[in-house]
């Protein structure tokens, strides 16, 4: 860390002087007067530090901070792990660009696990960029680290549908009622791993990655329920979605990644498994974003004592006049 | 000039001339992007795959003369103004102003023009016109409809017929006929939630809140599973007292609605929690877009490594 700072000097630099005004205030006014009157853009820029640096550390030095996977991203893998080689499993990519933050390294992680598995992958969306982050997930696992996959035999991609949990609820039963081609535009009978394929209850697995509405509330409605002894479902959510979905667990939902943590765990259990001694950097996006992570929480706690502490001191003092 | 315009005036020329240095004055500069050429029907025409720095500078050191690996201007415009519009948002944090109020227009234009190419291209067409006239639709956009696809299926004049009614309501009188198909789409969607919700939520919660107090492990008192369960169980009896209006909240049924608010509480504690991680992971993103993609000040997956 010394070593680090030293050689980054010039961001030091930008962080102290960004502060100055801060520290004069406090200097001028003391410490209390000035948080109780404090702008709340200060806030804002110490945050902004707390995960820019955080960043540029792990960028320059490559470290990661130590991950435990939980039970629930432990559930989740052995899921995966669980199926045999040639099993199928259909991967819905229900999130746009404003959640690959979390959501990305997720994709990238359950992609790379059935690949790894050898189990014939069967991509679609009820998201309408979904299709774009099937294609950038697929260019970035298979086609980069899995060659010998074969597109329609080993994967295959279905694209986007509209309709939300229509979609669903018509491809529980009929899948080529609505997928009359894949997304490249080839006609359903011509792809061979979607030979004899009449619904989606003939899936191993369903792996639903999601972001919202229509997203793994409506798979656990539509699909899970009514067909509770035929379809398993196991999803990653965003940290807003993540919580709505703890009452499925475990009975219509055994395994859920809630957030950048989960995909941290699941990535960690991943690449404990596939990654050997010198796992690939693109695999470990989950695992860096959990150092900004760790600052900016320690910052939100601090922040939250201090206000607390300003709050009932302030009470104090009006209460003694 | 105020005080406060001086000190945002010296801050960003500081930054255009960090930038410009940037740029021009080191060995690696910054917000490019590369293309690999890749010949497509045999040479009739080519594709441009992304491409990194590293791979160009393999290909340099490979040969000078290359061109499958090169510049794409296209893109690197499209780089710099990505980085320009995440820092206009940002800009909103200190203050409204018209770069923000710029970049929010054109989030709202595209996504509204993008939605409507959408809705034509991925509903209409498929859902609809290639139902309703097969032949013209396989032979102009949708090569891959063939088969027992292909057939005409004139049941789709109904949606086409309620699709208009829905559009009447543009037009100056007879908008009561927009009504119609509004209310089947209200109708049908009602029917299908409410199932869904009374069959997924309603009772499948019902039967996972009924677990065993007691939980024995391969003939052995489980005491974590056995505590997790009472809690569990307890915590939706309290939450539930919360919300029983029917006696008044004394006594044993007081006690328990206390005891639901803390438990709900928690539960908003928690969801707020995962809410506060997932905004910092959108922001660490950005921020990783801007120092990895556009300033190139780290390379945590070593795109800009190579040649030599």
């Amino acid at each position: 860390m010394t070593a680090f700072l030293i050689g980054q000097w010039w961001l030091v630099m930008i962080v102290v002087i960004s502060l100055v005004p801060l520290f004069r205030k406090i200097s001028r006014e003391g410490l209390f007067d000035a948080l109780v009157s404090l702008d709340r853009r200060w806030i804002f820029l110490v945050m902004l530090w707390a995960v820019l640096v955080p960043i540029y550390y792990i960028g320059v030095t490559g470290d990661t901070f130590p991950e435990v996977p939980s039970a629930l991203a432990q559930a989740t893998f052995d899921e995966i792990e669980a199926l045999e080689p040639g099993d199928r499993i259909l991967l819905a990519f229900d999130y746009d660009p404003a959640s690959e933050g979390e959501l990305g390294p997720m994709a990238t992680a359950f992609v790379r696990h059935a690949a790894e598995k050898h189990l014939k992958m069967y991509f679609i969306a009820l998201w309408p960029v979904g299709l774009q982050m099937i294609d950038e997930t697929v260019s970035r696992v298979i086609e980069s680290d899995f060659p010998e996959l074969v597109y329609g035999e080993d994967y295959v991609s279905l694209g986007f549908k509209s309709g939300g949990e229509a979609v669903i609820k018509v491809i529980v039963t009929n899948i080529r009622e609505l997928y009359t081609t894949d997304s490249r535009g080839t006609s359903i009978g011509e792809i061979p791993m979607m030979e004899g394929i009449e619904n989606i209850q003939q899936m191993d697995l369903l792996v639903n990655i999601s972001a919202g509405y229509p997203g793994t509330k409506e798979w656990v409605q539509y699909a899970v329920t009514p067909y509770p002894d035929r379809i398993r479902l196991i999803a990653g959510a965003t940290g807003v979605q993540a919580p709505l979905l703890y009452p499925y667990i475990p009975n219509q939902l055994p395994g859920l990644l809630g957030a950048i943590k989960g995909a941290a765990e699941y990535e960690k259990l991943v690449t404990d498994a596939y990654g050997g001694e010198n796992p690939d950097p693109k695999y470990l996006e989950g695992l860096r974003r959990m150092g900004p992570q760790l600052v900016a929480h320690l910052l939100i706690i601090v922040l939250i004592l201090i206000a607390n502490v300003l709050f009932f001191t302030s009470r104090k003092r009006e209460a003694s006049g | 000039m105020k005080r406060e315009t001086t000190i945002w005036a010296v801050i960003m020329l500081l930054g255009l001339l960090g930038l410009a240095g940037r740029a021009m004055l080191t060995s690696t500069g910054m917000g490019r992007e590369y293309v690999r050429a890749v010949p497509v029907a045999d040479g009739q025409w080519t594709r441009y795959d992304p491409a990194t720095y590293g791979e160009f500078l393999g290909a340099e050191a490979a040969d000078p003369a290359q061109s499958d690996v090169q510049l794409s201007w296209p893109r690197s415009v499209g780089l710099w103004v990505a980085a320009f519009f995440t820092l206009a948002i940002f800009s909103f944090l200190y203050r409204d102003n018209p770069f923000y109020r710029v970049a929010e227009a054109i989030v709202v234009g595209v996504s509204a023009g993008y939605w409507m190419v959408v809705g034509f291209w991925d509903v209409l067409v498929p859902n609809l016109f290639a139902k309703l006239a097969p032949g013209t639709i396989q032979s102009s956009v949708m090569p891959g409809l063939t088969g027992s696809d292909a057939g005409r299926n004139l049941w789709y004049l109904i949606p086409l017929v309620l699709g208009i009614m829905l559009l009447w309501r543009l037009l100056p009188t007879g908008a009561w006929i927009s009504r119609w198909p509004l209310a089947f789409i209200i109708g049908t969607t009602a029917g299908l939630r409410m199932i869904a919700f009374l069959h997924g939520d309603f009772l499948a919660q019902i039967r996972n809140s009924i677990l065993p107090l007691a939980v024995f492990e391969a003939g052995v008192f489980d005491v974590g599973a056995s505590l997790t369960n009472l809690i569990m169980v307890v915590g939706v009896l309290c939450c539930l007292a919360y919300f029983f209006f029917s006696f008044e909240h004394q006594g044993v049924v007081g006690g328990a609605a206390k005891v639901g608010i803390w438990i709900l509480m928690i539960t908003f504690g928690a969801s707020f929690g995962y809410t506060v991680m997932g905004r910092i992971a959108l922001l660490a993103i950005r921020m990783e877009f801007l120092l990895d993609d556009w300033l190139w000040l780290i390379d945590p997956i070593g795109r800009r490594v190579g040649g030599g």
